[in-house]
């Protein structure tokens, strides 16, 4: 290890300064090269001797072979049940004996891990991270113990009729598509995965190409620098992610309805969305606000305030790698689901019409930059800031001119975007339940 | 502790959570550090200084949660929580929410058996203004008989969502009638759905008027504020407002005659496909029962059942194989009698009678050998390290605070909890163990799936 540590104090991040009063410490993001030639980007913070590092691979649930639906999903849970010379009894006694917590999530995209350690073993938590990634044991025991409560959960989840309201918008809007198929698998699926499939997959997504690595807390760049080659220096330089083509939702404008015995139906909508690169993606996200940003928005004014037709509706943009979306939902009683998706619709074409008011606007982009600071309380939140915006590439000064990308959107901006963006008649809606004048206009493929 | 939040999350995906499952312990240290003092009027107050990040949390816990509610007006607690986003004589409905969202804002309410919370977590310099708004609705509250009747239909929606839709939601609620005979806190949170329906405008405003009012309310402050800028805002905004008589809620609540059965509910139904099992015991609390065994419980808990090195997860899961989840679960945050709870989901195959013999022989092991010395050192330390990962969360303080000292606990249960843990010995687990692990106290909950007929 050469002593050519490069540490660049690329930026600073001044929105802090911006919004808040002086003396308020700035969030300074660091990007640091390690020896090795991997940037990981760092906030220090020596107020507790904790370390939080986040990291992800490119390649998700959406690489998964076909057959192989779950597997990412079960790589998240086995590559801390065993590895090097450590059985999974012994891996996780090393854990819980020094607080040390690893984990890690299979998203659609991506697959991302965590480390939270003390600074007293993390030494510790270096080594059995590293062994974690470049050694994992996919042991038949803990495989087998994995798979079982991944099955348990999933068939909680496909009596849920929540889950099965998103899984049959997921499955009909993209039936050729890697976004359609099961995401945490089928009961079929889990049961036919094994070791060999996991040390396969692995192997495929967990290269330094597709890594992205971000910390918060109790460490100096120069040592941050060696624990990044430490951890994933050893693993192979490129992955072999299977190439997801683009795709749009299958079935604008049309509604299915699966009968469930239930009170209260679960109502999931979406139509296509907003690219996270797209320039017009601040102007989406102010819309979004209007129409779905809690207390004071449209649809929570109007179909909860008003009428008290659900305890929650929302919507949210997801700029998803190979399908933007717009996904929402709403809950309620069987007799009153016609009204409520019309509201929608109603308040989706009012928007997409008549743009946003003035005073709306003004509303949404106060409360969407004024609130960020409040997602840095603690580490945990600063570390999925830091993530995200590596994920999107927006650049380690994004922070310095977020507010700046949002003031420049103009009431007309709003108003073409809305018009371009928001179609009524694209939304595809899934309801469970016994919902009363609604008609259903397709069936799932294959139910 | 069921919390019931006055606006809903996105639900993503449908996490299943056990019938009561509570997570986390109260994980602290001598750190916190907060400043505390009591306003004239009785208001007490609670600083917890942190310069991290210019924002603070802003709470007002208001001594007073569903187990306070008159006989049969299940679900007030919860009711008058979301009317008190109605407005004020000056406020109009609404109106409080757009300026804290204006003001880069966020704000909730939640209610739970013993206390109802109101927050907002804010830039610091707009302190002030939230103790303006908070104050004037302890007091100012104003409802419009249509804003009354829409939000019912919401609170109705909400347990729809939250129980009638959810069948381990809804045994929960049956075993929770089971394990407290006469104890309050046998009726739901949300209240039962016929309660909720014959609820009225007069209903809210009597429970407003008979416990909202300072001297039953703590105001924790977490965050980038000091004890002296607090005190300046809170004299100024809760200290005009007088205080006034409160009933004796712990002597209205009464008590619970001893248990001499166990209780035993089991739910079949056709939307259950993955069958599970739990057990709860009575166990003391910061309120009830001998609270010098609340640390030795907790102790207890995360040898019995804290995580995949536990004695069950062990035992049940790798060993066995005959369950895919297991633990246990205890908390001594509580005004009335606790509960010790153990929980696990039988593997594919497996007979609930088998997973529950096994259950009980891990159980009659403890009871007999008690824990060894090595067990007690490991989980204690590992409690105590919690109590440093704990400080990392700015606002997370006021939560802690706040519910500790609602629900009949005080400041030093929070700062000395890592010392008390730390000298919680074998001895004292087993005592503590054998106290509460028996039979008569116990109510145990099966959820089945009905095969098709």
């Amino acid at each position: 290890m050469t002593a050519q540590l490069r540490v660049c104090l690329l930026a600073t991040a001044l929105f802090l300064t911006t919004l808040l009063p002086a003396g308020a410490r700035a969030l300074e993001i660091q990007s640091v090269t390690s020896p090795g030639g991997i940037t990981g980007w760092l906030v220090e913070d020596h107020d507790n001797p904790i370390l939080t590092m986040t990291f992800s691979f490119n390649g998700g649930e959406a690489a998964e072979p076909v057959g192989k639906e779950g597997l990412a999903r079960l790589l998240s849970a086995t590559l801390d049940e065993g590895a090097g010379d450590m059985d999974s009894t012994a891996f996780q006694k090393a854990l819980a004996d020094d607080s040390i917590s690893i984990s890690f999530n299979s998203g659609l995209d991506r697959f991302s891990g965590k480390l939270v350690t003390l600074t007293e073993t993390r030494e510790r938590a270096v080594d059995l991270l590293h062994t974690a990634l470049t050694a994992p044991r996919f042991d038949e025991e803990p495989v087998g113990r994995m798979k079982a409560s991944i099955q348990a959960s999933l068939r909680r989840s496909l009596a849920d009729p929540r889950s099965k309201a998103s899984r049959a918008w997921w499955a009909a809007n993209f039936p050729d598509h890697a976004y359609g198929r099961s995401h945490d698998g089928t009961l079929e699926s889990v049961a036919g995965l094994g070791p060999d499939d996991l040390l396969a997959f692995k192997t495929r997504i967990m290269s330094r190409d597709g890594l992205l690595v971000t910390a918060v807390g109790d460490i100096d760049p120069a040592t941050f620098g060696t624990l990044i080659d430490r951890v994933f220096g050893d693993l192979p330089e490129t992955g072999d992610v299977t190439p997801v083509p683009s795709a749009k939702p299958a079935i604008p404008g049309e509604t299915l309805v699966i009968a469930e015995q239930i009170p209260q139906s679960i109502v999931a909508f979406g139509q296509h969305g907003m690219s996270r690169d797209d320039p017009d993606y601040y102007a989406a996200s102010l819309l979004n606000e209007v129409l779905a940003g809690g207390f004071g928005s449209r649809l929570t004014e109007e179909i909860r305030e008003k009428r008290g037709l659900v305890y929650g509706v929302y919507a949210y943009l997801l700029p998803l790698d190979h399908a933007p979306l717009i996904r929402g939902g709403l809950a309620t009683q069987n007799a009153r689901v016609a009204e409520s998706i019309a509201l929608v619709r109603q308040e989706w074409q009012r928007l997409s019409e008549a743009g946003p008011t003035e005073a709306e606007v003004s509303d949404a982009r106060a409360h969407l930059l004024g609130t960020f600071a409040l997602g840095l309380t603690d580490s945990d939140g600063v570390a999925r800031i830091l993530l995200s915006m590596r994920e999107s590439d927006l650049g380690i000064d994004y922070l310095d001119r977020r507010d700046a990308l949002y003031d420049a959107v103009t009431l007309d901006d709003l108003k073409r975007v809305a018009a371009e963006l928001y179609d009524a008649d694209a939304l595809s809606v899934v309801v469970v339940g016994q919902p009363k004048g609604v008609e259903g206009t397709v069936t799932l493929p294959g139910g | 502790m069921r919390l019931f939040n006055r606006l809903a999350r996105p639900f993503l995906f449908a996490i299943a959570l056990l019938p009561g499952l509570t997570f986390g312990f109260p994980a602290s240290a001598q750190i916190f550090e907060p400043t505390t003092f009591t306003l004239d009027n009785g208001m007490q107050v609670v600083v917890i200084e942190n310069d991290r990040v210019p924002v603070v949390s802003h709470m007002v816990w208001y001594k007073v949660g569903a187990a306070d509610e008159p006989k049969g007006k299940s679900g007030i607690a919860h009711f008058l929580e979301h009317l008190m986003f109605k407005g004020t004589a000056t406020m109009a409905p609404g109106e409080q929410s757009r300026i804290i969202n204006r003001l880069g804002g966020r704000e909730n309410a939640f209610t739970s058996n013993d206390y109802t919370g109101y927050f907002q977590n804010v830039p610091k310099q707009h302190l002030g203004r939230m103790m303006q708004m908070e104050a004037d609705r302890m007091v100012n509250l104003t409802l419009r008989p249509d804003h009354v009747k829409s939000e019912l239909q919401v609170v109705l929606e909400e347990r729809r969502s939250r129980v009638d839709n959810e069948p381990s939601s809804q045994l929960s609620e049956i075993a929770n009638a089971a394990t407290y005979l006469a104890y309050p806190y046998r009726i739901p949170v949300i209240g039962w759905e016929a309660e909720i329906q014959g609820l009225t405008q007069q209903d809210a405003i009597d429970f407003y008027k008979t416990w909202y009012a300072p001297n039953n309310a703590i105001l924790v402050v977490a965050g980038d504020a000091t004890p002296d800028e607090v005190r300046t805002l809170a004299e100024d905004t809760y200290g005009e407002i007088p205080a006034r008589d409160i009933p004796d809620r712990v002597a209205l609540r009464g008590g619970e005659p001893p248990h001499l059965a166990m209780a035993r509910v089991t739910m079949e139904s056709a939307r259950v496909d993955q069958p599970s099992w739990s057990r709860r015991y009575l166990a003391p609390g910061f309120g009830w029962g001998d609270k010098q065994q609340t640390p030795a419980l907790e102790v207890l808990a995360e040898i019995l059942g804290g995580g995949s090195t536990s004695r069950m997860y062990r035992s049940l899961v790798v060993d066995q194989a005959i369950a895919v989840s297991a633990g246990s679960w205890y908390s001594p945050e509580g005004l009335g009698p606790q509960t010790f709870g153990i929980y696990a989901t039988p593997a594919q195959g497996v007979e609930i009678a088998d997973l529950e013999k096994a259950i009980e022989a891990e159980l009659a092991l403890m009871l007999r050998d008690g824990v060894t010395e090595e067990e007690v050192a490991t989980a204690v330390k590992r409690m105590r390290r919690g109590s440093i990962f704990a400080r990392d969360d700015v606002l997370y303080p006021a939560r802690l605070f706040g519910r500790t000292l609602a629900s009949g606990g005080t400041i030093a249960d929070v700062e000395e909890w890592p010392d008390r843990i730390a000298a919680v010995t074998p001895e004292a687990v087993l005592e503590a163990a054998r106290i509460v692990l028996i039979p008569e106290s116990a109510t145990t909950s099966v959820l089945l799936s009905k095969p098709a007929s």
